[in-house]
């Protein structure tokens, strides 16, 4: 059979170009077709895709080395302090999303009970080598049988997820989660506690006043004592880890976890002991968060129940989401994202550097041809001056005030946005007529939303300076995080890192 | 040589009997269609065969060694591999993956060897990496190159049928399950794949039994057709022998369609 004169294929489906191109062109639909199509779709064209391309010829070992390079000349750089909320804290969440990611990244189980086991590894450390305890294990002895002792309580747990899965796992393990914080909140050996066979009653975790006077780490006799020595024993930790986990992905165990995350039922009839390898997500996952609990114990130098609830799982699912569900580098750049931008965004300088910055680079991306953003913010900083001087002449009150925590932006800015004395109530009324101008700017189309866009942007910065920035340290960083998980998430569905696709069927 | 027997198996589900008192085997080297209107019970004879369901009553012998009440990875090791009606492909993994996942059951390396990436995981990912290509390769042009690397979802439908054959290939297997390999294919492709299962046999030196729906595929390839109503046998022999047997007339059509027929 020939094909018909016009070139399209004998099987009716459309044409998809030129004749001459349709010749050598696969048709749509057929494999190679979507395979360039894909290629099409994800190919960059000028810096970033040479820095794409670049990232892809660098083998696996030198992506570690790039990732960690900066981690390790701010280990030397950084001052105690910064070393400590950015650093350390910033490794911790990494290495906890790193388990978490095993067990839901890899294998597919939803386990809401993984902070959990980051608690059963502090607390048992804890109880091995503490001075509340009375017992001082030596950090080799300690931090394995720590380890050791919660991977058990991974099986156990684990168990559950032979029965059930999906969203019946995740209740049962966040119940889970919740009987551990009760367990130790109560476990003081007071009155109210449980009186165990043999012993009686026993102080295990010191019950709501946490368990105090953990030891440092002290390996052989060689104790870590700075923050320094910690951030770089997690470091060290945490690319170990990495690159562990990198084998096991490739290797047999990780496709069968993959598997089972794709299709239990297929995985099992191809041979893999689906069972087997829930229990064994649930133990690696375990023994990471355990492992990192031993070290969070003794850099608090306590345990403490608020600290292993429900709101640090979801900091750690939020890392494990945004830098993409089983991808082994993304949790750190999503540690860094999840725990740096809330940290930094405490001081209202940087915060206002973000504030702004965003405003121009979202405008860049979000609007096309090139010349429209710069309409609109040269616009915007003319129309600033104009209202600004108008008001100077008829409100005096309105432009008397200064801005918030002093910024090299001060002088051009108080000449520019409105500032009055007293914002109070102006501020708060300014923020509901945003939300209802942007409402709006959804509604209108081409230059009219351009030039609305002005006054908008402009009754933005009115907000951010009399309203917003006065709360940086509290409600506006997360507002301003959230906004940026949010952007990330549109741009990035299947995360930072994440080559998971749903299938449009 | 008996490579597969039911005997006397049964399944119900509740009150309703899905498979009846069923007795069918599978030599060596033999392909053996199961065919029968929708509904009659096919694909639970399949799940049976694979312990996706335990049976109530009867057993499933696997080359003289009973099989049923084992789990179905460990009937997969036996040796009974299959595809599914509906595709279950792992579609977040790259085509080679998939191929190479379904080697697990017939590796050793262990987990910690995979960590610290000892010489027995190295060998035998060398190894299995070598059969998965090769089970790709059985399907000419259709599997090779750049496509081992490219994620299950961008394969078409046919390729995806291609793609879950190699991965039961990879289990090992000496019996091969193929539940409807030609559904939704197009004349082009069921005549391919037609073409295939003979390769599978002559080439490939696997016993086939396949659920099919498209009788010219059945025609092509049976050495033997079973026929199933209701969960019961009601006819077995040649194509021809069943394609006319008057119980299969009027499972298929209706009694009164059959009286006019004759």
């Amino acid at each position: 059979m020939s094909a018909p004169a016009d070139g399209s294929p004998p099987d009716g489906s459309p044409v998809t170009g030129p004749t001459e191109e349709a010749a050598e062109a696969p048709k749509v639909g057929v494999d190679e077709w979507v395979a360039r199509h894909e290629e099409r779709r994800q190919a960059h064209g000028g810096l970033t895709g040479a820095v794409i391309q670049g990232w892809d010829r660098v083998p696996p070992a030198g992506h570690l080395a790039i990732l960690f390079a900066p981690f390790v000349v701010f280990g030397f750089v950084a001052n105690e302090g910064n070393l400590y909320r950015y650093g350390l804290i910033t490794l911790i969440y990494a290495l906890l999303a790193l388990g978490l990611n095993v067990v839901v990244g890899f294998a597919g189980l939803l386990d809401l009970g993984y902070i959990a086991f980051f608690g059963v590894g502090a607390y048992a450390f804890g109880i091995m080598a503490s001075g509340h305890s009375g017992h001082h294990l030596p950090a080799e002895l300690a931090v394995p049988i720590a380890v050791a002792f919660t991977a058990l309580v991974g099986l156990l747990l684990g168990l559950t997820s032979w029965r059930v899965s999906g969203d019946y796992l995740a209740i049962v393990t966040l119940f889970f989660l919740q009987a551990f914080v009760i367990f130790v909140n109560n476990a003081n050996g007071g009155p109210s506690d449980w009186s165990y066979p043999f012993v009686g009653k026993v102080d295990i975790t010191g019950g709501a006043n946490g368990l105090d006077q953990i030891d440092p780490l002290r390996f052989f006799g060689y104790s870590i004592s700075t923050t320094k020595g910690y951030y770089f024993y997690t470091l060290i930790s945490l690319a170990v880890l990495m690159a562990m986990l990198f084998f096991v992905n490739r290797s047999r165990t990780g496709r069968a976890w993959r598997s089972l995350r794709e299709d239990p039922l297929a995985a099992e009839v191809m041979s893999i002991p689906v069972n087997r390898l829930k229990l064994l997500a649930f133990v690696f996952g375990a023994a990471i968060a355990g492992y990192c609990g031993t070290i969070f114990g003794s850099v608090q130098s306590g345990a403490f129940p608020g600290d292993y609830d429900v709101g640090l799982l979801i900091t750690i699912y939020a890392i494990a989401i945004l830098g993409g569900l089983g991808s082994i580098g993304g949790v750190v750049i999503g540690a860094l994202i999840v725990n740096g931008v809330p940290e930094l965004l405490r001081s209202s300088e940087n915060a206002r550097l973000l504030f702004y910055g965003a405003l121009v680079v979202g405008l860049f991306l979000a609007m096309r041809p090139w010349y429209r953003p710069v309409v609109v913010i040269v616009g915007t900083i003319a129309f600033g001056f104009v209202v600004h001087g108008v008001a100077g002449a008829v409100w005096p009150r309105g432009t008397a005030g200064h801005i918030q925590g002093g910024a090299r932006l001060a002088g051009p800015l108080e000449h520019w946005v409105l500032l009055p004395t007293h914002p109070g109530r102006i501020g708060g009324w300014a923020y509901f007529a945003l939300i209802a101008m942007a409402l709006v700017l959804t509604l209108v189309r081409g230059w009219w939303r351009t030039l609305l866009l002005i006054p908008t942007l402009y009754l933005a910065a009115f907000v951010w300076e009399n309203e917003l920035v006065e709360q940086v340290s509290g409600a506006t960083r997360l507002i301003l995080l959230g906004a940026l998980l949010v952007v990330i998430m549109n741009v990035r569905p299947s995360g930072i890192f994440g080559t998971a696709r749903v299938e449009v069927v | 040589m008996r490579l597969l027997e039911l005997r006397d198996v049964s399944k119900a589900f509740g009150g309703l009997t899905v498979v009846d008192h069923l007795t069918m085997h599978v030599d060596e080297g033999e392909i053996v269609s199961v065919i029968g209107p929708n509904g009659a019970g096919k694909t639970t004879v399949f799940n049976l065969i694979t312990g996706i369901f335990d049976v109530d009553s009867g057993e499933i012998v696997f080359e003289g060694e009973r099989v049923s009440g084992l789990p179905p990875h460990k009937i997969t090791d036996r040796g009974i591999a299959r595809t599914f009606q509906s595709l279950r492909l792992f579609l977040n993994m790259t085509v080679l993956e998939n191929v190479m996942a379904a080697t697990y059951g017939h590796t050793k390396a262990s987990v910690v060897e995979a960590m610290l990436q000892l010489p027995r995981s190295r060998r035998e990912e060398k190894r299995i990496r070598a059969l998965a290509e090769e089970k790709l390769a059985f399907f000419g042009q259709r599997l090779v190159g750049y496509r081992h690397d490219q994620y299950a979802y961008s394969l078409s439908y046919a390729n995806r049928r291609r793609l879950e054959i190699a991965r039961a290939m990879a289990t090992n297997a000496r019996l091969l399950l193929l539940d409807e390999p030609a559904a939704g294919m197009n004349p082009n492709e069921t005549h391919e794949i037609t073409e295939l299962i003979g390769e599978l046999r002559e080439k490939a030196g696997y016993s086939i039994l396949v659920i099919e729906h498209d009788m010219h595929v059945v025609e092509g390839i049976s050495d033997r057709v079973i026929a199933l109503d209701h969960g019961v046998k009601i006819a077995e022999g040649s194509f021809d022998e069943v394609a006319t047997h008057p119980l299969v007339v009027e499972a298929y059509l209706g009694a009164r369609a059959q009286e006019e027929a004759v």
